[in-house]
């Protein structure tokens, strides 16, 4: 019989609507205030005491908690007032001392049940509702320090290449300082690097018996080093934010020598304050030979055993830099590990130094730049203290059984936390400078509520629009349209839900116009039925032949879309690649709903019966 | 059904977008686009008040002492604001935006005034650029697999005309350009490229059903026939973003604009660029209709 669905097309259409409706629920629960408390490095795991410990102190400075939670290894203590979750945090870093992060959070509250199964409600971006402000600064020193020496350790390559031999090599404020037994090495060495180094400006002088080679950082080649620094941080934390899945976030540079990164209610800005703050990198160097000048030579403790100690020689073969990508996985026992690829040049000067080093041991550096932070009254007022430190330490030391080419495994990481977030460090490109939280604040909303209001209006009308042009254009048929409008709606918006798309108000505008654009399909099919039974057929007949040949034009034309709409997804970041997401998700729900959603509402009310005339 | 002569109206519809297109390449190159604060930067004014003030009062006396283009929010506490706006950062602009919020009731002390970089960086703005070169080329070859390829070259360059014509109106009037036109953008080339497919596959149902080599007038058909259904869609469309504008306030003013455009010029080319241009490609039956003479060449020894 003509338009009858088999049973099971009906079930399957109903499964699928229970489904988003289910999953587009949490969007109806509002968010609470809280604060988020996790162990530093994703290790130490929070206990109950952990948070009897901080609500105790809350209750001491007179703020309100709501409910406290514990949720793999990290504490959400959520507040009755979001004007106490500034002060809140204070009392709480306080009171757990270090090793520990403690960030601020918007808790949704979506009922446990819906939790369990994985639903959760989409974030409102930070036009609508604001979200977590974090202003870090960029160590300039360091910046350049760094620099100088990376700069060092390339000039002594060159002059060992060139069989120059020199006594003694510094680096100190703005100058590297290499010292000479005779003016003949000296003439050579500076005839060598004046052509290579030109950012640095030439001086010579003797000191004692030795004659030294000075070269000192011009000042326009220091604001050039630091420029860099910030824009190459600025980069990098970008490609940071964008691993993290936050969609729709704030990087900007700021000012000379900081960085802002706003990021709308995430769920996890513990995770998030480690990650866009984090300063780990790596250095691989060889173990010093026993024999080794005391000058060329650092010692250094194991991270998980700081009483053992190595001695490693101060030429660094690679660092981190040289990633070009990396990935987590585990060993054949178990243990998290890090699987890397070198870039060309890394790939090549690491062959080039195991090659002649067979036999000899090579060590991991794991280095964090890091700092303390500590809250002391100045003056009636409560000022934050910092005070940088740097720590290194070998997370492996092995022999080298063979060249290594540019593909390898580093081990001995703590936890598979720890191994994620390395390799997420090492893919999304090294800091060029250490950097530090200088300030971190929640935002309000960037819109303002007469702005929002406003927007929801226009959105409300617009819909209405739509669904008043349907009912009086096809009249029956525009009731069964609008109902699988409605069913696109909320299967839209459960699966931006579960993607954990960000909702901000251009996308509510987005979504909008893909309800707009969505009717299309129905429109071709009912434009197509009124052409069939001008034609002619009978009313069961027309639209049978309706849906049937409207079918490829639907189709091909949201197969087009949808192809431009992935590709601007895979290779689009930030806004653009949070647009392409509704766009496509618009483009599925709209032909899932137009076609077969409709379709079951028409056979379900009038297919197969006898018909004399259509209401279209 | 409607019966319009739209094919023999093509030429003066060539002569409109080819003049239209000129027009926005010219003003494009001559004063470029009027980019916003999302990707020039701007300045940042941090205030404290001593009370929590009204955030409406503080965007008044903002607009009353003539600044434009700002966003206000609060900042941590209720009486720290964040002041953004669009204009270049110079040493006196926090003294100056401090004394337009100086009340007498609730004095105001500038925190810091610095300058913001861009929010879309340059990697950012190469990658949007090869991606929708990718994505083009792709769809291009799509096209060309279901149809033929001169349906994809018509499909690309009605595309490219609707882009770069939209994209001369914002330069020519100088409207600012922000990520949420940018947005806009390439929703009208997802909203062009449905309207050029439909048309499209009327086109190519209607010549493997009809027995003439009219040309013109399959096309006027296949048009007319899917009229209805183009000014319904397009009509609905347009509905919506009509309401944007009007009541949508500044936030998707440009947003909403930059559819309202896209959504006419999209229309207009799926008509008269895109179809109009395969007669100028001579499309021919035996394009779509594999010629069977060669079938029985193939079978010759």
């Amino acid at each position: 019989m003509l338009n009858r669905y088999p049973i099971w097309k009906y079930l399957i259409v109903l499964l699928v609507l229970a489904v988003g409706f289910i999953y587009a629920l949490p969007n109806l629960y509002p968010e609470d205030p809280a604060i988020q408390i996790s162990g530093e490095r994703g290790v130490k795991a929070i206990s109950q005491q952990n948070i009897s410990q901080a609500t105790s102190a809350l209750e001491q400075a007179g703020i309100d908690v709501k409910a406290t939670e514990i949720n793999q290894g990290s504490a959400l203590i959520r507040l009755e007032h979001a004007n106490q979750q500034l002060s809140a945090r204070s009392v709480v870093t306080d009171a757990l001392g270090e090793g520990y992060v403690v960030a601020l959070n918007l808790a949704d509250s979506t009922p446990d049940w819906l939790r369990a199964i994985g639903a959760k409600p989409m974030k409102l971006g930070l036009d609508l509702r604001g979200g977590v402000h974090f202003l870090l600064e960029v160590d300039m020193d360091a910046a350049v320090t760094q620099r100088m020496n990376v700069d060092a350790s390339a000039m002594r390559e060159t002059l060992r290449d060139e069989r120059i031999r020199y006594r003694d090599n510094s680096v100190r404020d703005r100058a590297i300082t290499f010292s000479f037994l005779n003016e003949g090495e000296l003439e050579k060495a500076e005839g060598e690097l004046r052509s290579q180094y030109n950012q640095f400006e030439f001086t010579t002088r003797q000191q004692g018996r030795e004659h030294q080679l000075v070269m000192t950082l011009t000042d326009k080649a220091v604001t050039d080093i630091q420029d860099y620094a910030v824009k190459q941080n600025l980069t990098t934390i970008r490609n940071r934010v964008n691993e993290l899945g936050v969609s729709e976030p704030l990087v900007q540079r700021q000012g000379p020598s900081r960085i802002v990164v706003e990021l709308p209610g995430v769920q996890d800005t513990a995770a998030a304050k480690r990650v866009v703050g984090a300063t780990a990198n790596l250095e691989f160097r060889l173990e010093a030979p026993a024999d080794a000048q005391a000058s060329e030579v650092e010692t250094f403790g194991f991270r998980n055993d700081p009483s053992r100690k190595a001695n490693l020689s101060n030429d660094v073969i690679i660092t981190g830099d040289s990633v070009s990508s990396a990935s987590q996985g585990f060993d054949q026992n178990g243990q998290p590990q890090v699987n890397i690829n070198l870039d060309g040049p890394g790939g090549s000067k690491m062959n080039r130094a195991t090659r002649s080093n067979i036999g000899k041991n090579m060590a991991v550096l794991y280095i964090e730049h890091k700092s303390r932070t500590r809250t002391v009254m100045e003056n009636g007022k409560q000022v934050e203290k910092r005070t940088p430190y740097t720590e290194k330490g070998i997370i492996s030391l092995a022999t080298i059984q063979s060249a290594l080419g540019n593909r390898f495994r580093i081990t001995g990481l703590d936890s598979p936390t720890e191994a994620s977030e390395l390799s997420l460090l090492l893919r999304s490109g090294s800091l060029a400078a250490p950097i530090y939280f200088a300030q971190e604040r929640t935002i309000g909303p960037s819109l303002g509520q007469e702005n929002i209001n406003r927007g929801v209006l226009s959105v409300e009308v617009g819909l209405v629009l739509v669904v008043l042009f349907m009912l009086l254009r096809y009249k029956a048929f525009g009731l069964i349209a609008n109902t699988s409008l409605a069913i696109n709606l909320s299967l839209l918006i459960a699966a931006m839900s579960l993607l954990g798309a960000t909702l901000t108000l251009p996308g509510i505008a987005g979504i909008v116009l893909t309800l707009g654009m969505a009717v299309d399909a129905n429109v071709l099919i009912y434009e197509r039925i009124r052409e069939e039974l001008r034609n002619g057929m009978s009313p069961q007949q027309a639209i049978h032949a309706g849906y049937e040949r409207a079918f490829t034009s639907i189709l091909d034309a949201n197969i087009t879309t949808l192809l431009v709409a992935l590709i601007l997804f895979s290779i689009g970041t930030g806004p653009v690649k949070g647009f392409a997401v509704t766009l496509s998700l618009g483009i599925l729900t709209s032909m899932f709903t137009g076609i077969m959603v409709s379709r079951a509402i028409t056979n379900l009310t009038i297919g197969g019966k006898s018909l004399k005339k259509l209401w279209i | 059904m409607t019966s319009f002569d739209f094919m023999g109206k093509r030429v003066a519809a060539f002569v409109v977008s080819i003049l239209l297109t000129l027009v926005a390449i010219g003003t494009l190159a001559v004063q470029h686009l009027n980019l916003g604060l999302d990707f020039t930067g701007g300045t940042l004014v941090e205030v404290s008040y001593d009370k929590a003030p009204e955030l409406d009062v503080v965007r008044q006396s903002l607009s009353t002492a003539g600044y434009q283009d700002f966003s206000v929010q609060t900042f941590g506490e209720a009486n720290d604001i964040l002041v953004r706006l669009q204009q270049k950062y110079d040493q006196s602009v926090g003294d100056s935006v401090t004394s337009a919020l100086n009340n007498a009731d609730n004095p105001v002390s500038l925190v810091r005034a610095e300058f913001v970089g861009a929010q879309v960086g340059d990697q950012l703005r190469d990658q949007s650029g090869l991606g929708m070169l990718v994505a083009l080329g792709v769809v291009a070859l799509y096209v060309a697999f279901r149809f033929q390829y001169k349906f994809a070259l018509g499909a690309l360059l009605s595309l490219g005309h609707d882009v770069i014509i939209l994209l001369g109106v914002f330069s020519l009037f100088k409207i600012e350009f922000d990520l949420t036109v940018l947005a806009a953008v390439l929703a009208v080339i997802g909203y062009s490229l449905n309207d050029t497919i439909i048309v499209y596959d009327r086109i190519r149902e209607n010549i493997r059903k009809s027995q003439t080599s009219d040309m013109p007038r399959i096309f006027n058909n296949a048009i007319n026939q899917t009229l209805a259904r183009t000014l319904s869609t397009s009509g609905t469309t347009l509905l919506v973003l009509l309401a944007l504008y009007f009541l949508g306030g500044d936030m998707i003013h440009n947003f909403s604009l930059a559819l309202i455009i896209g959504v006419v010029l999209g229309t207009f080319s799926s008509v008269y660029v895109a179809s109009a241009l395969l007669l100028v490609f001579k499309l021919q039956r035996e394009d779509l209709i594999p010629a069977k003479k060669e079938a029985v060449d193939d079978e010759l020894p």
